[in-house]
């Protein structure tokens, strides 16, 4: 799985390294995401996984690093350009826009795909009306495909908590994305939601023929779920495989443990999950 | 778009007003009429007469024959009924009113002068969410647009170049040498910024000096030109032809854009309080430049007389109506403030609703989201900045042809701060509502409390309780009440409204027909309704709130 030809990947990364003043937070990550694969990046808490997302995404410049989607280098763009290039992403802490309801929420998700501009608005031109027609299309399409049909009209901060996270996923879809990032998207979902999730990912691979890569802490979630798995700790990259690999690694059972008997309940939790998630 | 939103909001069973509105719309009109028509004041008894030539009285019914433009735009009722007030006493009575009383042609142009700049900001703070407290800068540049080229400024600047600008002929050169730096600084530019990824120090500095000799490149091409019409100066004494008025009316409005992408630039990139500061520097930064580059703009005496624009055809309108030769220039600046205003709000609208107000109020809600969503911050901020300031730099030339007479004084920053408290008062996000808020507080300021103190001038009260004296106080105190009771505005848009009540219970102002009549057209809106939804949950568990 190592070495390929670039075609075969989607997202090639290499040596990413991110320094906050004296602090190391991502440490020379190289990740290679497979085409059309649901690939997972996980870790103990802190272990900089968000970071890596972040300078992906554009949100921080990597102080080293390179970073190419599709063959087209993604270091210093700024993330509109990143999610014009191909990537859109879901946030750990829900960030939905407030005051408008599910289908403004996914049409801005349309935003850089749409043509009209300021004098296609201002004039209403024929261009305009395409575009407006084309982004409330496709917000519906995808407020359907994550199930949310039926709250079109329903303000964001109504829905319940599972529903907001699916509404997330729906609005990072209508970017048109070659790669989704979701961001612990089951953070505190119930087991139902989860299992809800857990298809709606594998639909967005196969339906929609998207690349999935999640960041997760839901261990159950992420062995069934996963192709391929990275592991992060304290910056760095702690090993990678295919998830009966990463079970059964002992370095990973020990960063989730710690050393001796003093795992705290999230380890345990989570090694309990790995081994149970088959 | 017809579609119901189960949820949104209740459909609230107003009553049909339409014969309320033809009643109070007449009663309030002849009312006004009362008081402003001489000879229909002749006509009443002496005590009714005095009542009503009261300052407070004639103000509060002033106020109430304006607020039937509210009722007719609020109040359920037939299309014509509304259409026939909503006219009739914009097209009709207020002209007609005017006519006797010339204050209240120059209250109703005030207005309008300030529900636009209200809209204007309404774009900036309003839907993207952008804090300028500067924005009375932008009504300046409109204004000295037109008051220096409508007024004997332009010939005095003339005149300097004349007595210091050297030989008519060196305005060539300098013509020609400005063109030249202009063209280099902007090709170097052009070519620096199709580097992709981040500048190297040599690229950084490069386009710094481009920027510069942009610049340089810039006014000493102005220079040129000044230097070469610089004989020109006796034949522009009283300014430009005033027909040139409407070419100005643009030439303002790209100004004003262009200085509100010029400060937007830099300062685009904070965010809240700090772009709340730096906003108000600028802002007093152009009043200041305003006031010391005297030679330009004569400092802070101000320049007068600004000519305005005669239309023939609406002075011979004005003349067989029976407005008296001093009023025409009102007449038709009253008109077109009205045409004005209804593009603002036509182009405020379309914006609103499309793929540039979407991303406005994005970027208001969460700037990284919206980011991430593919919305470009700096493009888009830049767009709102330009869009609220070309609104500011029209109106600037219609006050300046107004007033006749501009100075740095009319744009001090009380101003700025007047001017956001409508659109906070009137609702943020919302049309209807900063235009009332424009009313309100114009009418307060010039109006009512005016009035309030000569009317009781009479009663020698003490200084310490005297009303005159305590206008601010009285206008503070209405700000702080509607903030504390009404923190939406007067006429919250649909969005404000939804995010500030999401917690109200619906069903308590739905009459059981509504309820019955909402669930089945959705039945979904049984489950999830705003109230029932529980927001607690949602913070607790971290939600979008």
């Amino acid at each position: 799985m190592s070495s390929a030809s670039n075609n075969s990947f989607i997202l090639d990364v290499r040596g990413l390294t991110k320094v906050f003043g004296g602090l190391t937070a991502v440490n020379d990550v190289t990740l290679q995401i497979p085409r059309q694969g649901i690939v997972s990046v996980i870790g103990p808490n802190g272990a900089g996984k968000t970071t890596f997302f972040n300078m992906i995404t554009g949100i921080y410049e990597p102080t080293t690093g390179f970073i190419e989607l599709d063959g087209v280098n993604l270091v210093g763009l700024r993330p509109d350009q990143v999610t014009s290039a191909g990537i859109a992403r879901t946030f750990q802490n829900i960030r939905l826009f407030a005051s408008m309801d599910c289908q403004e929420n996914v049409m801005v998700g349309r935003h850089s795909r749409l043509k009209a501009g300021y004098i296609d608005s201002l004039f209403r031109t024929k261009r305009f009306y395409e575009s407006e027609q084309e982004a409330r299309d496709v917000a519906n399409m995808m407020l359907d495909f994550v199930g949310l049909g039926q709250f079109r009209y329903e303000m964001a901060t109504n829905l319940p908590y599972g529903d907001q996270r699916k509404l997330e996923i729906a609005r990072a879809l209508a970017t048109s994305p070659k790669l989704v990032l979701l961001d612990e998207p089951a953070a505190g979902m119930n087991p139902r939601e989860t299992e809800e999730l857990k298809s709606l990912i594998r639909r967005i691979r196969d339906e929609l023929g998207v690349t999935v890569c999640l960041i997760e802490h839901d261990m159950r979630l992420v062995m069934t779920l996963s192709e391929y798995i990275t592991v992060l700790n304290y910056g760095s990259k702690l090993a990678e495989g295919l998830p009966h690999e990463i079970r059964n690694n002992p370095q990973v059972m020990e960063a989730y443990l710690g050393r001796g008997a003093v795992a705290g309940e999230y380890g345990k939790e989570a090694v309990a999950g790995m081994q149970e998630g088959v | 778009m017809t579609a119901i939103r189960p949820g949104s909001q209740p459909p609230t069973a107003a009553p049909d007003r339409t014969w309320w509105l033809i009643i109070v719309g007449i009663i309030t009109s002849s009312l006004l009429m009362l008081t402003q028509e001489p000879t229909w004041r002749a006509a009443l008894p002496g005590g009714i007469a005095k009542f009503l030539t009261n300052p407070l009285v004639g103000s509060l019914l002033l106020t109430l024959f304006l607020s039937n433009l509210l009722f007719a735009f609020r109040w359920k009722a037939a299309a014509w009924a509304k259409a026939l007030v909503f006219f009739g006493s914009l097209f009709i009575i207020l002209p007609w009113a005017g006519r006797d009383n010339t204050a209240i042609f120059d209250l109703a142009i005030q207005i309008g002068i300030f529900a636009a700049l209200a809209l204007g900001l309404n774009i900036v703070v309003g839907l993207a969410g952008l804090l300028d407290l500067g924005y009375i800068a932008f009504f300046a540049v409109g204004a000295y647009t037109w008051g220096i080229f409508g007024s004997g400024q332009f010939a005095k600047i003339l005149g300097y170049f004349a007595d210091n600008g050297g030989p008519v002929g060196g305005g060539l050169r300098y013509l020609l040498g400005g063109l030249l730096l202009t063209i280099l600084g902007a090709v170097v530019m052009s070519i620096i910024s199709k580097v992709k990824g981040k500048w190297n120090t040599g690229q950084r500095w490069a386009n710094f000096l481009a920027i510069m000799g942009l610049v340089a490149g810039i006014i000493m091409s102005l220079r040129g030109v000044l230097i070469l019409m610089s004989p020109q100066a006796q034949s522009l004494m009283s300014g430009v032809n005033p027909n040139f008025f409407w070419l100005f009316l643009v030439l303002a409005l790209f100004a004003a854009a262009s200085v509100g992408v010029i400060i937007g630039l830099p300062v685009l990139k904070l965010k809240g309080d700090y772009l709340a500061i730096i906003t108000l520097g600028l802002g007093e930064v152009i009043r200041v430049l305003a006031n010391n580059l005297s030679t330009y703009s004569n400092g802070s005496q101000g320049i007068t007389p600004i000519v305005s624009p005669t239309v023939p055809f609406m002075n011979a309108i004005a003349g067989a109506l029976g407005f008296s030769p001093d009023q025409y220039n009102l007449f038709f600046l009253y008109f077109l403030v009205i045409a004005i205003i209804a593009v603002i709000i036509l182009a405020n609208v379309r914006l609103d609703r499309s793929r540039i107000g979407r991303a406005w109020v994005a970027i208001r809600e969460d700037e990284v989201a919206a980011q991430a969503m593919g919305v470009p911050l700096m493009q888009t901020k830049l767009i709102a900045f330009a869009t609220g300031a070309s609104f500011a730099g029209i109106m600037g030339v219609i006050f300046a042809a107004k007033q006749t007479f501009i100075s740095p004084e009319s744009f001090i920053l009380t101003q700025s701060t007047s001017i956001l408290s409508m659109v906070v008062l009137g609702g943020l996000g919302s049309i209807p509502g900063v235009i009332l808020g424009a009313a309100i507080v114009t009418i307060l300021n010039i109006s009512l409390l005016p009035s309030l103190g000569e009317a009781t001038a009479a009663l020698k009260l003490p200084q310490q309780i005297n009303p005159a004296q305590l206008q601010r106080l009285v206008f503070g105190t209405i700000l702080v009440m509607m903030m504390l009771f009404r923190p939406e505005g007067m006429l919250p848009s649909a969005r404000q409204q939804r995010l500030m009540h999401e917690d109200d219970d619906p069903s308590d102002n739905e009459t059981p027909q509504d309820s019955l009549k909402h669930s089945a057209v959705e039945p979904a809106a049984e489950v999830y309704s705003p109230g029932t939804a529980s927001i607690k949950d949602d913070q607790r568990t971290g939600g979008a709130r």
